[in-house]
């Protein structure tokens, strides 16, 4: 298990290479558009057989959560091991196999707080893609102030019952279970509010898609009546929960920001200066011929390069025992600032041709841009907004005081 | 790994924060500018040499370990917090650079040991323009019989009013703008026909104007081969620009250090001024723009150890995120200070002053945001 010996860590790096040559199908060693990205769940859908497979093996291997204990299905490696692990798929090219709230967000935090009957029971279906959750956090009338939620969660004896209405629930017409904050005490704020799991087929569950700016919906309006809930679905204890929905937060940024709000991998989408090249022309010594834009876009380009260090600077203080403080709030706001900036700069390069938003006489992938420029302008809004992560630094982080 | 220090580097780092905040701090700065001294530090020059800070990066014998540019770095850092006028930068950076990097072995036996004990001290003269340039050179080396002749004028060149030798950097072939064609020169600041012009600058540090007339120097003056002087200049440049990134990075921690102090003490309305959530998001946004600073300047100091081939990439990187953070931190300091961070006795003001200063040495945020955009092929 504690694996720091270099030799049995070169060991471990020659066996994951070859299962990965042999497990991983050439077409998934591609880059990846945005509709062949693999969620998993009951009514997984593949574009193409070989990303089904490429799951299963990942899966059953418990490669998909290289670091959770195998007892729940995980890969059982060691961070060292995990980091080999990841610098071999990135030396093939491999895509990931599954996108998955539950990987990111509710597996880590089912595995500090759940017991060990919840965690048997949704870890492995997790890690092999098997059901896809959605979160039941915002509500329509709470906003950023998360803690303001009303869903009601009676105590109905041998079940709970629950009323109430979320909103910017991502993909929930699509996912089979929601994890999700609910109000059990009414005469207080943070301690009265309970963390409970349930299928998303249950009846008196609805939801509705909101069509955004962009044209598109990926978040839905998702409404309760008198949803009845097995008990052993309380994840901790009763009132208890926001301290799960804290710290689910913190795993909610961070794989926010490690993605950068993906739209930068395997998108197909080019840079800004390639696309500046391209639309505003060149002067003769190749340089973008807009000055100012041209600036403008290395400003971008040198963020991108200090957040990507920052990532790295952090990961080894931490690895050596420094510790870092709410570094996902400074990651997170970070990461909106530089996905906004570079969809701006992206639109801005493409001219008239950016301007594009559907059928004929326009570039697929400008209209791609497009559409990415708008939903852009949620990265600063969803899992905690700018304003929220400025607010975390400020008080926990520089230690400034509250206003009395 | 790159981010963490060693021990030995952390001890350094250590001695060198106690050093600046104990004698070195800017009540040292403010009684060195009213006695009228411009920069001019003998007694500090004695201590940094007995703390052994002029041979960071230079071995005791050939091939033996130094702290490296990270560990210069760290002290650079220390200077900065504190806006310490020292001859470090020009002297155990730049000219021990200049001269590992491009000196004969009978000009490294001569100089290094000169320099890592204090004795000779050293000021590149480079610039002939307002703005940084550095293949823009005019001043003329002609070959005579024994060695060149030097001509020129060098514009606002750090620590030439106190330094004992100075780094010309000339023109052997070629004209303004030609990489090609560059020589470097050792010259005594005393030589016959140098004429120094004391200059007061803003930021207390002084600086001098360099004129060279019918210069004469020996072959032996000469770093490196005719004519590819740059060739040695351009990575002397970017070991300079990190430095100064690191000096810059530690002005702004502390500009910031000083400013969290003042929202956490200062009321108004009846109120500390940092409970005003206008104050706590801008310190939030200055302090992520410190990290992220942080980050790259910690990697250009350790790829100019680890001799990487991105070194030019990451020290404009560290340059122009170093600008950019000194002045928006100093601005905000004076700011958030109120009517109070405009008097000349509060210390605000002097990291407004120095952070001018440090900007336009050895490359802009603009004149290196250009270099990335060309490093990276737009």
């Amino acid at each position: 298990m504690a694996y720091d010996n270099a030799e049995q860590l070169e060991e471990f790096r020659l066996e994951a290479r070859k299962w990965l040559e042999d497990n991983c199908p050439p077409s998934m060693r591609t880059p990846m558009r945005d509709d062949e990205v693999v969620w998993g769940g009951r009514n997984a859908t593949f574009k193409n057989p070989d990303s089904k497979a490429w799951l299963d093996r990942m899966g059953e291997k418990g490669w998909t959560a290289p670091e959770w204990p195998k007892e729940y299905g995980g890969g059982g490696l060691s961070r060292s091991e995990a980091r080999v692990l990841e610098q071999e798929m990135r030396r093939i090219k491999a895509r990931p196999p599954l996108f998955s709230f539950g990987l990111w967000m509710f597996g880590p935090a089912l595995l500090e707080f759940g017991n060990h009957e919840q965690k048997l029971r949704f870890i492995p279906d997790i890690v092999k893609g098997k059901t896809r959750w959605c979160q039941g956090y915002s509500e329509p009338g709470a906003g950023s102030d998360l803690a303001g939620l009303q869903t009601r969660c009676e105590d109905k004896g041998d079940h709970y019952l629950i009323n109430g209405q979320k909103v910017w629930t991502s993909y929930a017409d699509k996912a089979d279970w929601i994890f999700c904050l609910v109000r059990t005490d009414t005469s207080t704020k943070h301690e009265g509010i309970s963390f409970i799991l349930f299928d998303m087929k249950s009846p008196g569950v609805e939801a509705r898609p909101i069509q955004l700016i962009s044209g598109e919906s990926p978040f839905c309006e998702t409404f309760f009546t008198d949803v009845k809930v097995p008990k052993e679905q309380l994840v901790g204890r009763v009132n208890g929960g926001w301290d799960i929905a804290k710290r689910l937060l913190q795993f909610e940024r961070s794989s926010i920001s490690a993605g950068g709000f993906g739209g930068t991998g395997g998108s197909g989408i080019l840079g800004p200066d390639e696309y500046a090249k391209h639309h505003v022309g060149t002067d003769e010594t190749g340089r973008v011929a807009d000055g100012d834009l041209r600036g403008r876009i290395a400003d971008h380009k040198m963020y991108t390069k200090a957040f990507a260090l920052t990532v790295q600077r952090q990961t080894e203080q931490a690895k050596a025992g420094q510790a870092v403080g709410h570094t996902a709030s400074i990651l997170k706001y970070a990461a909106a600032k530089m996905n906004q900036d570079r969809h701006e700069l992206l639109i801005e390069a493409l001219g008239t041709e950016g301007l594009g938003w559907e059928g004929e006489g326009f570039d697929k992938g400008a209209m791609r841009v497009t559409r990415q420029w708008l939903r852009s302008k949620g990265n600063s809004i969803e899992g905690g907004t700018s304003e929220i992560n400025l607010n975390v630094i400020a008080k926990r982080v520089l230690g400034l005081k509250e206003h009395q | 790994m790159s981010f963490v220090l060693t021990e030995d580097q952390e001890m350094l780092r250590e001695t060198a924060t106690a050093f600046a905040r104990d004698e070195l701090s800017i009540t040292h700065l403010r009684a060195l500018r009213d006695a009228g001294a411009n920069g001019k530090d003998a007694k500090t020059r004695q201590k940094l040499a007995e703390l052994g800070f002029f041979g960071v990066i230079i071995p005791d014998e050939p091939g033996a370990e130094t702290f490296g540019l990270t560990g210069l770095g760290q002290i650079l850092e220390a200077q900065g917090a504190t806006l310490a006028a020292t001859p470090l930068l020009q002297t155990a950076l730049i000219a021990a650079s200049a001269l590992q990097l491009g000196g004969s072995p009978a000009q490294q036996a001569e100089w290094l040991p000169k320099i890592a004990g204090g004795e000779t001290t050293f000021a590149l003269a480079l610039d002939e323009t307002a703005h940084f340039a550095p293949y823009n050179v005019s001043t003329e080396a002609e070959r005579n019989g024994q060695g060149y002749t030097i001509n020129g004028l060098k514009k606002y060149v750090p620590d030439a009013h106190h330094a004992d030798m100075l780094i010309v950097v000339a023109r052997t072939f070629g004209e303004s703008g030609d990489r090609h064609g560059l020589s470097l020169f050792l010259v005594p600041r005393d030589a016959k026909g140098v004429t120094i012009t004391e200059l007061k600058t803003v930021d207390s540090h002084g600086a001098a104007h360099v004129t060279l007339e019918n210069v004469n120097v020996a072959e032996s003056a000469l770093i490196g081969p005719a004519d590819q002087g740059a060739d040695i200049l351009d990575p002397v440049l970017d070991r300079a620009a990190i430095g100064l990134a690191a000096e810059m990075l530690g002005s702004a921690q502390a500009a910031f250090d000083m400013t969290l102090e003042y929202l956490n003490n200062r009321k108004q309305f009846g109120q500390l001024i940092g409970s005003f959530q206008s104050m706590q998001h801008r310190a939030a946004k200055m302090f992520i723009d410190l990290e992220m600073t942080r980050s790259c300047v910690a990697s250009a100091l350790a790829a100019a150890d680890d001799g990487k081939s991105d070194l030019a990439e990451l020290a404009s990187l560290a340059k122009a995120l170093a600008s950019e953070l000194v002045h928006l931190v100093s601005n905000e300091c004076v700011q958030m200070h109120g009517g109070i961070g405009m008097t000349d006795v509060a210390d605000p003001g002097f990291y407004m002053k120095r952070a001018r200063v440090q900007e336009a040495l050895y490359g802009s945020a603009s004149w290196h945001r250009d270099r990335y955009a060309r490093l990276n092929g737009f």
